[in-house]
């Protein structure tokens, strides 16, 4: 049956139930915590420019925001993903439990395999998306945007599968860039060469192992790399000193929010709310509408929300639907309003910048069907540019565009280049 | 590999109402019962050489009209006239018994003349209210998603009847409808013995007392019941429950349904969302359009179904469907007939209940709430073979009893304790019986546990399911599937853990078979 553990720090005696949830799940005992890379990024930190990711104190920036941006697209950037949360599953039946929680078939994900997935509620609205790991035939990491133990749990009942919280048990760090391969082979990671896009395998590092897979948010060659937290300064060190002389460079978010946009991935409760952080009715969005009905698999057997999804399918339920823009000019349409032939409001820019890889003015936006899904021409962004306390009103056309907005070969490249 | 319609899991009341109404409808229908016999907590039992006694369900008092008309049930053996109707009589240790005279006291004798008129204005005045409701403890609840026209009349109709109570009526209606029976009762009559027995009624085969909130819909749900025409009578089936079973069986055989017994059903088989068949324990497996399972609802998902074939979040509030029963059922086979104090011939035939005042009541219930028995049990009793000599040997007699509270959960386990409750239980027996455990030749306690057992019922509860507000209508079994249907397409809730709930009313069976009509399943 499944559990709540917790690996560390050590909790205080527990009775019931409901307590050992609570307790395995306390990092909101604790504002801002301190990831275990910290003590690197504190030292690095020149802007000082900080935000709340889910609990820990993350840089925004932490020298330059468009170098940083920069270090993605033509060097190597170190990002620090340790505040994602993370589950390690495990059992007999995790394979059986996770195919039911997600919307993937997991029977088709190998161990040593990593695929991006989501799950739903019981209405069909997505409660989060993240990556799951299959680290072996019985054994998963899954990594999120949100906490989501109690569901997790509850979802296991009749399983055999342990559910365990490992977000502060598990430092994370995102490789990314052309020469991030290069990193690695110079860090002395033997057979990293072998890894292909979504592998992963472990590797020796200082008397324990470091899991690496060629994954990322960034849409560019990259890697991703968890550590036990303990382990987490000594491969940071590893990584910084042999990334010298190839440029590698710690990043904040905002450098990376700006590679993931041009790779067109979504971020929750940026692009669209989760189901369980809705309040409005409205805002509650399926797989479909978010452009995420790819992941659905009707045939691999129940999961949760399938029946609501079938049937918004069946019944032409679908009221939303994300899309690219490439929208005229180069002022980003951050948060505009988008019109059909320029009057009638159709829906919301999420996300949008100057591509400078792209060199086109790209966004994401969610648009009230069937705009944006049978009805694409005659679209337009009204973009409010501030201009010396002056708003300079642009009625801009816009155009439904392919994802990603950039594709770089070098992702999917094998063996990666040697820059 | 013959194939059905439908497949009824649970041979109880309801599943044999569900099966005889689908066959009825052209279906070709098969109901599949665990137990060697078919029947469920409605069955007569031997429980004593010689003594046979209904096995849980010992008062008949809602068969729902439309069940009996629908099946017919008075051409297959079951009839139920005026004559039938047995009074409940309100032990006193202080005094005479109390009774409530025909159609749930028509008439009362035993009490002042002052009391006697208060109980003519409040039993008319519960009566009026329990009709307001009537409609809604019988039919499918109201679908909140999408309203049928018919549906909305139905509401409408409703509306209009509250609408004609007039004013000052409509406005009590609504100021008492949540209230606790024991405050109700305080505010209109006097005698403890009365208010004793109606607070007793509400609380029967709940968790509550008199004076926890919303009490007094206990109440309206028994007087929302009615047989013979008459609301809130009751009466003792010839033959036990067994016979009423007996009838339904006829009926659905009449109509063609094929009934296995000793079949158990190990798993519902669901491909791609939807029901096609059942695995037997045998490990037989059997295939149908719709399955209808007339057990328990909690049994059903996450046993039969299995948690990974439903969404989490419905889990989840099938999981927290409270169960966990507060009666105990006691059978005893007595040398003779007992002699209640004060108590006349026609009374010893009816209904006996201990319960002599709201405050015993509520202090019986006091220690359930922490997982101990009641110290003084209340209960109902019978002594059917007075009137149906069938049911013992000669001159010796049948004692059938309902007591609460016997929480399910017993903090000290029931193994221990069993017999301490049944010392307890005959002490009060001998309160107002004297000379009764001499005569005692063999006893049978069913604690919930035992109940659980005996009849797959979860927690021993008869309901399936606690029947408070909160597990009520569009929220029983669970909030957004209410109307029989479940979220695994092609199975369909038939027991009493759907609305309205538990008694022998065969109306769950009823509203389940017509939605599967309606829904061509």
């Amino acid at each position: 049956m499944a559990k709540a553990t917790r690996k560390k720090p050590a909790v205080t005696e527990i009775d019931a139930p409901a307590d050992a949830r609570t307790a395995a799940q306390s990092h909101f005992r604790t504002l801002r915590l301190g990831t275990p890379f910290q003590p690197r990024i504190d030292a690095l930190a020149r802007t000082d420019d900080w935000y709340n990711w889910a609990g820990y104190r993350a840089p925004h920036s932490l020298w330059d925001e468009e170098l940083e941006y920069f270090a993605i697209r033509s060097q190597a950037a170190l990002f620090d993903i340790s505040p994602m949360t993370k589950y390690r599953i495990e059992g007999s039946d995790a394979e059986a439990f996770l195919n039911r929680v997600t919307l993937r078939d997991v029977a088709k994900l190998k161990p040593g395999r990593v695929h991006y997935t989501a799950w739903c509620d019981d209405a069909g609205f997505v409660l989060d998306d993240g990556t799951l790991f299959r680290l072996s035939p019985t054994r998963f990491r899954l990594c999120s945007q949100e906490r989501h133990l109690p569901w997790l749990l509850d979802s296991a009942i009749g399983s055999e599968v342990t559910v365990e919280e490992e977000t502060e048990a598990v430092g994370g760090l995102a490789l990314q860039g052309p020469t991030s391969f290069a990193v690695l082979v110079d860090a002395g990671f033997a057979g990293v060469d072998k890894l292909k896009i979504f592998d992963l395998a472990e590797f020796p590092h200082d008397g324990g192992t470091v899991t690496i897979s060629r994954t990322g948010f960034t849409g560019d060659l990259g890697y991703e790399l968890f550590v036990p937290a303990e382990k987490a300064l000594s491969l940071w060190d590893r990584l910084m000193i042999a990334g010298e002389l190839r440029g590698i460079r710690a990043i904040g978010y905002t450098a990376l929010n700006r590679a993931r946009l041009e790779a067109g991935l979504i971020v929750a409760n940026a692009d669209f709310t989760t189901a369980e952080h809705a309040i409005r009715t409205d805002r509650l969005r399926m797989p479909d509408e978010i452009g995420l009905g790819f992941m659905i698999d009707l045939e691999k057997g129940h999961f949760n929300g399938r029946r609501a999804i079938l049937e918004a399918r069946t019944k032409r339920k679908l009221r939303h639907v994300l899309v690219g823009l490439e929208i005229e000019g180069n002022i980003p349409a951050e948060h505009a309003i988008v019109y059909y032939k320029k009057s009638q409001e159709v829906g919301l820019v999420s996300a949008a910048m100057w591509s400078p890889m792209a060199k086109r003015n790209i966004a994401l936006a969610s648009l009230k069907r069937p705009f944006g899904d049978t009805m694409v021409e005659d679209l337009w962004v009204e973009i409010y540019a501030m201009r010396e306390l002056q708003y300079q009103k642009l009625m801009k056309r816009a155009k439904v565009v392919q994802r990603p907005f950039i594709k770089l070969d070098r992702r999917t490249a094998n063996p990666p280049a040697d820059f | 590999m013959t194939s059905f319609d439908a497949i009824v899991i649970g041979g109880g009341h309801n599943g044999l109402v569900a099966a005889a109404v689908l066959a009825k409808s052209g279906r070709k229908v098969l109901v599949l019962e665990a137990a060697t016999d078919i029947g469920g907590a409605a069955r007569t039992e031997e429980f004593a050489p010689g003594f046979r006694v209904s096995s849980v369900a010992h008062v008949l008092n809602r068969l729902h009209p439309d069940v009996v008309k629908t099946l017919e049930l008075e051409r297959h053996g079951l009839e139920i006239a005026r004559g039938d109707f047995v009074p409940s009589v309100a032990l006193s240790r202080d005094g005479p018994p109390l009774v409530l005279h025909g159609a749930y006291g028509e008439a009362l004798t035993g009490a002042s003349s002052s009391e006697q008129t208060a109980w003519k204005e409040l039993s008319a005045q519960l009566l009026r209210y329990a009709g307001i409701l009537k409609p809604f403890l019988s039919r499918r609840p109201p679908d909140l998603s999408a309203m049928s026209l018919l549906e909305t009349a139905a509401l409408g109709q409703t509306a209009l009847a509250l609408k004609k109570l007039g004013k000052e009526d409509m406005r009590d209606f609504l100021r008492v409808l949540l209230m606790n029976v024991a405050d109700l009762l305080d505010e209109q009559l006097t005698d403890d013995r009365l208010k004793g027995l109606l607070a007793f009624d509400a609380t029967l085969g709940g968790h509550l007392g008199p004076r926890s909130p919303t009490s007094l819909l206990g109440l309206y749900y028994r007087l929302a019941g009615e047989i013979g025409g008459a609301a809130g009578a009751q009466a003792l089936p010839k033959g036990g429950m067994g016979a009423v079973v007996t009838a339904i069986r006829a009926a659905a055989e009449k109509a063609g349904v094929t009934i296995r017994a000793a079949s158990p059903v190990a798993k519902i088989i669901v491909e791609k969302g939807r029901a096609v068949g059942v695995a037997l324990d045998n490990g037989e497996v059997l295939h149908a359009k719709a399955i209808v399972s007339a057990i328990n609802p909690a049994t059903t998902v996450l046993d039969l179904v299995g948690p990974r074939e439903v969404d989490t979040g419905f889990v989840r509030k099938v999981k927290n469907i409270r169960m966990k029963g507060n009666a105990a059922k006691l059978n005893l086979a007595l040398d003779r007939p007992p002699q209640f104090v004060g108590v006349d011939a026609a009374g010893h035939k009816g209904r006996l209940v201990i319960a002599p005042s709201p405050d015993h009541v509520e202090r019986a219930f006091n220690p359930c709430k922490y997982g101990e028995f009641s110290p003084e049990p209340v209960m109902e009793i019978t002594l059917p073979s007075l009137a149906d000599p069938s049911l013992a040997p000669a001159g010796a007699c049948v004692l059938s009893a309902v007591v609460q509270y016997a929480p399910y959960a017993l903090k000290e386990g029931w193994g221990a304790s069993k017999p301490k409750f049944l010392k307890a239980i005959m002490a009060q027996l001998e309160a107002y019986a004297p000379g009764i455990s001499k005569t005692v030749l063999h006893s049978e306690l069913l604690t919930p546990t035992d109940i659980e057992a005996r009849y797959r019922m979860p927690g021993g509860h008869w309901h399936h399911g606690e029947l408070q507000a909160d597990q009520m209508l569009m929220s029983r079994p669970v909030s957004g599937w209410s109307g029989y249907d479940t979220p695994v397409e092609g199975l369909f809730l038939a027991g009493a853990g759907s609305h309205p709930g538990g008694g022998v009313s065969g109306r769950p069976g009823l509203n389940a078979a017509r939605r599967i009509i309606a829904m061509r399943g």
